[in-house]
Parts: structure tokens; C-alpha cells; sequence
């Protein structure tokens, strides 16, 4: 008897929930995006305004509507710091009804939006932040980790680069989440491929611009390459120290994460020769060479600068997010996921991309190298693409991400 | 041991850097009692007039090197006879707040208009390679800053402690009516030494200009360290500085080698431990 009533008290709950799901459509009549960077800080060229830009550019093309529903993007700076991401993060989706976060630069504020969208059912589209735990063991069903991990990225420098002969490596770390991140990455790829690595150096970041000494006790270690774990800012201001010094005579430099924002910054006499590996560059072909002199000339973008990988796929991120919603008929974030794992992503920014049960977009990758002044015609042309890295090799298998939910299935 | 002469150097250079900017920043407060905040924000001014100079009209290094103190000199003489002279009478707290939101509204500028990741500017060509030396390269235009900066310092010491200008200036602190009195215009002497604090300030930018990207955030990246140096020597004392502008970058140098994660709190631990048995600084005087 009590058997009975039970279940048919869960039949009674359960039964209204399941109605609910399916005829639930587009919570509060409007799909809201909010787009989550760094505005005013050390990576708010290659992501900040110009991401928030390409949100809204993906909006514009879908013609400010999904489904007949408006849709609405909301912007922050999340100025690097964890507890404002995540205080912000709560407080959009508690009082604003926003249903997917875009963008989240820095590894450091991605985790810490990660169980705050896992609790609440909304959707976080990553394209600034690295680490690989965002689809490893930190998982959520409800992440997708769009433009490059730190494995895609030590996978194609590191390996191109100990495949040249570059056998011993010290790396120049930035000391976080994302830093200490690329830096085991790379070496298990280098240690892999026969090479060993001497030692490294980690240096608090942000908050360091003179890098002499971190340059001075890489030089002193011998090694044959110097593989810089950092971004933005201090990748720039390191490879700076490191041509001041002459290291660049005697050692090679691998920048493991390079933005072409990063390049534009140097300039190429100081640049020139580096290996990068990069999800998107502007001059690949027509359609990213359309979409990227779109974003260049836009009246929002007041530097004209070119879009980095992070920026446009931010674009293509949200736009994949609305043609789910739209195949979905509903901003309920369960279905919009499965819809984004069962469609492909083709578009300028990735050809048959896939996102996986672990929630990692998986699609090519470009190993490029920066031209020297001569090579380049002008300003922006800075990349010889030396080779495509198709998406399985560009990405690790979900067996090897070792993310329990997708482990389970 | 040749890696720790390295640091040892690198510490030095480093340190004419922090003492180049504090000087600026202990002769404006010695003088005028102000907490010159913008003083992070002035120095990059100079480096980014350096780099417009260079970006618009093809003005090199050289000439930069005066024009642009020359620039942001005059733009804190403006800043000084228009605002910041209204804030004399009041608590030194008023223009602490006023110079910070000053700096702001310096960086927000700039940042909107060029962006945040910098800009290349080079190092000039009489000054680009570097000598080797047995225990580390030394790029010439590094060992160029040292010698400069500490010219500069001491010069900037002998003005204000050994001449006839120098004791206006410092009496006219101690008692401007008095000074006044014997008819000297102490209002203008205030005014040319923000100017010249100022100036100071855009130098050091420019010498840093080539070993840094030219970005809005240099300044800010800065100021927090200079104004420990100031506090740590001695609020308003110039050879105080000076001297422990130098010996922190040295500090600093050591940790990055020794125990880098503690490099960017070292000169704050510093501080507190400074503060707390001297708190008028090491070379300052009780008032």
C-alpha cells in the first residue's frame, strides 16, 4: 500500500514536470546571451569589446530573433577576477533570466562560473579560457568548451617544434590555473616525442611586465627551446625581454599561445619566425576572410583591428547556440544542448566541427608561422599557415579527457 | 653564481627605474604636500607621446626624449594652475583622491583610444645589440637607462639641495608667506615643480618605452611599487628615494631568482615591516 502511494505520488510530481519540458518554448519570450570578458584588462584586446562585438554580430545575422523571440546580449567585465565572474554570473541568470554565458576569458574565471551554471541549468559557450579540465575532470553538462584547449595548442607548437629538432625545453609559466595547464600539457607532449624538459620558471600573473630575470634564468638553462605558457600581455612582454637579452640568438623561442592581437603588438621584426597554433586566421579563405573584414570594419570596432581565434569563436559559438534553439524550439538548456552535440558546426570558423559528450568542440586547427616584414603585403597579413590539423589530432578523444559524465555513457 | 650576478644587475636597472619615478614623486610631495597619484598615469603619458611622436610625425627617440617630458611637463603645469591649486589648503587627503581619479580618466583615454596590449616602440639603432659579459648579455640600451637615471637623480638632488633655486623652494614649503614677503612668487615655483615632477615622470616613460610595450596599463603596473619606494625611503625625501629605489629593485631582482612567486609582494612586505619600526620612512624626518 505504502509502495503505491509513493509511486503514484512521484507519477503525480512527475507528470506536470514532464509537461512543463515540453511545451516549455522560450522562457520569459526572449533569449538572453551575456557575454562575460575582460573589458579594460590584460586580454581585452584579443577578447573584450571585440567579443562582445562578434555576440552581437552572430545576433544581427540571425536577425535579432530565434524562434519569433527576441534575443538580447548583456555584457561584463569580469576584470580577470574569479569572484566578480562568478558574482556576476549568479546575478545574471537569478535577476536577468540570462540563459547562456559567452566568452569567460582566463581559465581562472571559467572554472569559477562552471558549478554555478552546472546548479542553475544554463548554458556556458567558453572561447577565451584554456585549461583542459573545462571538459577534463571539472566536466559539467552544461559547458562548451569552443575555440582551443591547452592540449590542441601544446599538441600542435610543441610537437612541430621537438619534431624539428627542438629536443630540450624550460618553460616561462604564468602562474595560474591556465599557465601551470599549458605547461604540463606541453611536456607531456615533448617528453612524448622524445624530448626532455630542463626546468621552469613561473612568474605571478597579472602584475609582471619586466621579465629580464625569468628571460635570464631560462638562458642560463640551456635548453634549445623556451616555451612560453602564458597570454596576451605577458607573452608580449616576454618575448620583448627575450630579444632584448639575445636569447633569441642562441635559443628558440615557442610561444604555446599566440594571438594574432599579440602579434599586431610586437610588430613583426620582433615576431617574426614564431610558431603558433591557431582555431581561426582571418586570411584562411573566402568565408573567414568575408566575415573577418566584416568584423574590421564595423563601427563598433573602433581600433579596426582583425579578429583573434577567441573573437570569432565567440561569433561561431553563439551562433551554434541559436541554431540549436532554434531547431530545440525552446531555450531550455538539456534540450539546446543536445541539440548543439547532434548538429555539426560549418561555418567560417569550422568545418564539420563537433561537440562532444564531454562538452569540447572538436575541429581543425591551423599550425602557422609569423612572416618576416618582407614576406608581408601589409597590415594584418602576418601568418604563413604551415599546416591543418584535423580535428582528431587537433584534439583529444573523449576516452582521454577523462570527464565522468562522459565517461559514464 | 654567474645567474645571481645577473639578477644582481638586473635588480640595479630595474631599481633606476623605480628611483627615476619616486624622485618625481618625493620632490612634488616634499614640496608641495601633494600625493601625486597621476604619477603612474604622467609616465606612461610620456611613453605614449613618444609613440604618437614617432607614429604620426616620424619623431624619433632623441628627440622625444625632450619633447615629450616637454609635453606632458606642460600639461601638468595646466593640470597644477587650473585644478590642483585649489587643493593646497585642504587635507593632502583631497589631493590624493583628486590625482587618483586623474589617473583614471588619463589611462580611460587612452585606453579607448588605442587599446590595451601595447605598442612597439624601438629601442634607437646607435643603442640596439649588447655586450657580453662574463656572467650575462647586457643589452646596451639597459645599461644607457642606468647611467641616465642616476645623472638625472643626482642632478635633480643637487638642484634642490645645493643651489640658490633649491632653497626657495624648500623654504617656500617651510613658510610661504614668509617667502612671499621677501618677494619671491612662491605660487610659480609651485607651479614649475609639478611641472618639473611631471616631466620627470614623462621622461622615465620614454626610457622605458623601448624595453616595454607603450600601453595604457604601464603606469598603473608601476605606481603601487613607487609608491612603496617612496614610503619605504621616507615620504618627501629625495635621496631617501633614491636609495631605496635602487636597493629594492635589487631586492626584487634576488626574489625573482631565488623565490619567484613571491616577487611582486616582496617590496610591500617590505614596507610593512618598514612601517612598523620606522614609520616615517627610513631617511624621512618626523614632522
Amino acid at each position: 500500500m505504502k509502495k503505491t502511494v509513493s509511486i503514484a505520488l512521484l507519477l503525480a510530481l512527475a507528470a506536470p514536470a514532464g509537461v512543463l519540458a515540453q511545451g516549455k518554448g522560450i522562457s520569459d519570450g526572449v533569449v538572453k546571451l551575456g557575454v562575460l570578458t575582460d573589458m579594460t584588462g590584460y586580454y581585452s584586446d584579443l577578447a573584450g569589446p571585440g567579443s562582445v562585438l562578434a555576440a552581437k554580430m552572430a545576433v544581427e545575422d540571425f536577425g535579432g530573433k530565434v524562434d519569433g523571440k527576441p534575443i538580447q546580449v548583456v555584457s561584463a567585465d569580469h576584470q580577470l577576477k574569479a569572484d566578480v565572474a562568478s558574482n556576476t554570473a549568479r546575478k545574471w541568470i537569478d535577476e536577468q533570466q540570462v540563459d547562456a554565458l559567452v566568452d569567460l576569458v582566463s581559465s581562472s574565471t571559467a572554472l569559477a562560473v562552471m558549478p554555478i551554471v552546472n546548479e542553475k541549468k544554463r548554458i556556458a559557450l567558453f572561447s577565451g579560457p584554456g585549461t583542459t579540465a573545462i571538459t577534463g575532470d571539472k566536466c559539467n553538462p552544461y559547458t562548451v568548451h569552443y575555440t582551443y584547449n591547452n592540449w590542441a595548442l601544446a599538441n600542435g607548437t610543441g610537437r612541430e617544434v621537438v619534431e624539428q629538432g627542438g629536443k630540450s625545453w624550460f618553460f616561462i609559466t604564468a602562474d595560474y590555473a591556465f599557465g601551470k595547464s599549458l605547461e604540463e600539457d606541453t611536456s607531456a607532449v615533448v617528453k612524448a616525442a622524445g624530448g626532455k624538459v630542463l626546468g621552469s620558471v613561473r612568474f605571478p600573473s597579472p602584475g609582471t611586465t619586466d621579465f629580464s630575470s625569468y628571460v635570464l634564468q631560462a638562458q642560463s638553462s640551456g635548453a634549445q627551446i623556451i616555451g612560453l605558457a602564458n597570454a596576451g600581455q605577458d607573452t608580449v612582454n616576454s618575448i620583448k625581454a627575450a630579444t632584448e637579452y639575445g636569447l633569441t640568438k642562441s635559443q628558440k623561442l615557442a610561444g604555446l599561445l599566440i594571438f594574432i592581437s599579440d602579434i599586431h603588438s610586437l610588430g613583426l621584426q620582433t615576431a617574426q619566425g614564431l610558431y603558433a597554433t591557431t582555431a581561426f586566421y582571418w586570411d584562411h579563405d573566402d568565408a573567414s576572410r568575408k566575415w573577418a573584414k566584416r568584423f574590421q570594419s564595423h563601427p563598433d570596432n573602433k581600433k579596426k583591428a582583425m579578429p583573434t581565434m577567441v573573437q570569432a569563436g565567440v561569433y561561431s559559438s553563439v551562433r551554434h547556440y541559436l541554431e540549436a534553439v532554434k531547431a530545440a524550439h525552446t531555450d531550455d538548456a538539456d534540450a539546446v544542448m543536445a541539440k548543439m552535440r547532434e548538429l555539426p558546426v560549418n561555418d567560417f570558423f569550422a568545418q564539420n566541427g563537433r561537440i562532444g559528450p564531454d562538452g569540447l568542440h572538436r575541429h581543425d586547427m591551423y599550425l602557422v608561422q609569423v612572416k618576416t616584414p618582407k614576406e608581408s603585403k601589409g597590415p594584418w597579413d602576418y601568418y604563413k599557415i604551415l599546416k591543418t590539423i584535423p580535428a582528431s589530432q587537433a584534439f583529444p578523444s573523449v576516452e582521454a579527457q577523462k570527464c565522468p559524465i562522459a565517461v559514464k555513457k | 653564481m654567474q645567474a645571481l650576478f645577473g639578477q644582481l644587475l638586473l635588480g640595479l636597472i630595474n631599481g633606476s627605474f623605480y628611483a627615476l619615478l619616486s624622485l618625481g614623486l618625493s620632490i612634488i610631495f616634499g614640496l608641495l604636500n601633494v600625493v601625486n597619484f597621476a604619477h603612474g598615469a604622467l609616465y606612461m603619458s610620456g611613453a605614449m607621446v613618444a609613440w604618437l611622436l614617432a607614429q604620426y610625425l616620424g619623431i624619433g627617440y632623441w628627440p622625444a626624449l625632450l619633447l615629450a617630458p616637454a609635453v606632458v611637463g606642460l600639461v601638468g603645469v595646466v593640470i597644477e594652475r587650473t585644478m590642483l591649486r585649489r587643493l593646497y589648503q585642504l587635507d593632502n587627503l583631497y589631493g590624493l583622491l583628486f590625482t587618483f581619479g586623474l589617473t583614471l580618466v588619463i589611462e580611460g583615454l587612452f585606453h579607448e583610444q588605442y587599446g590595451n596590449s601595447g605598442n612597439p616602440y624601438p629601442v634607437p639603432e646607435v643603442l640596439q645589440g649588447g655586450v657580453r659579459l662574463p656572467f650575462m648579455y647586457l643589452p646596451e640600451y639597459r645599461a644607457w637607462v642606468v647611467v641616465v637615471a642616476m645623472i638625472v637623480c643626482f642632478g635633480s638632488w643637487l638642484v634642490i639641495e645645493r643651489t640658490k633655486l633649491g632653497s626657495y623652494l624648500r623654504a617656500g614649503t617651510e613658510n610661504p608667506r614668509l617667502v612671499q614677503a621677501f618677494g619671491i612668487n612662491v605660487p610659480l615655483m609651485f607651479t614649475i615643480t609639478y611641472g618639473f615632477g611631471v616631466a620627470l615622470a614623462a621622461f622615465a616613460g620614454v626610457m622605458a618605452a623601448p624595453i616595454y610595450q607603450v600601453s595604457p596599463g604601464m603606469g598603473s603596473n608601476l605606481i603601487m611599487v613607487v609608491f612603496a619606494v617612496v614610503v619605504i625611503g621616507g615620504m618627501g625625501s629625495i635621496l631617501g628615494s633614491i636609495l631605496t629605489g635602487v636597493g629594492l629593485g635589487v631586492i626584487e631582482g634576488l626574489t625573482r631568482y631565488f623565490y619567484p612567486p613571491a616577487s611582486s609582494v616582496v617590496i610591500f612586505v617590505i614596507m610593512a615591516l618598514v612601517l612598523l619600526v620606522r614609520p616615517a620612512g627610513l631617511f624621512g624626518r618626523q614632522k
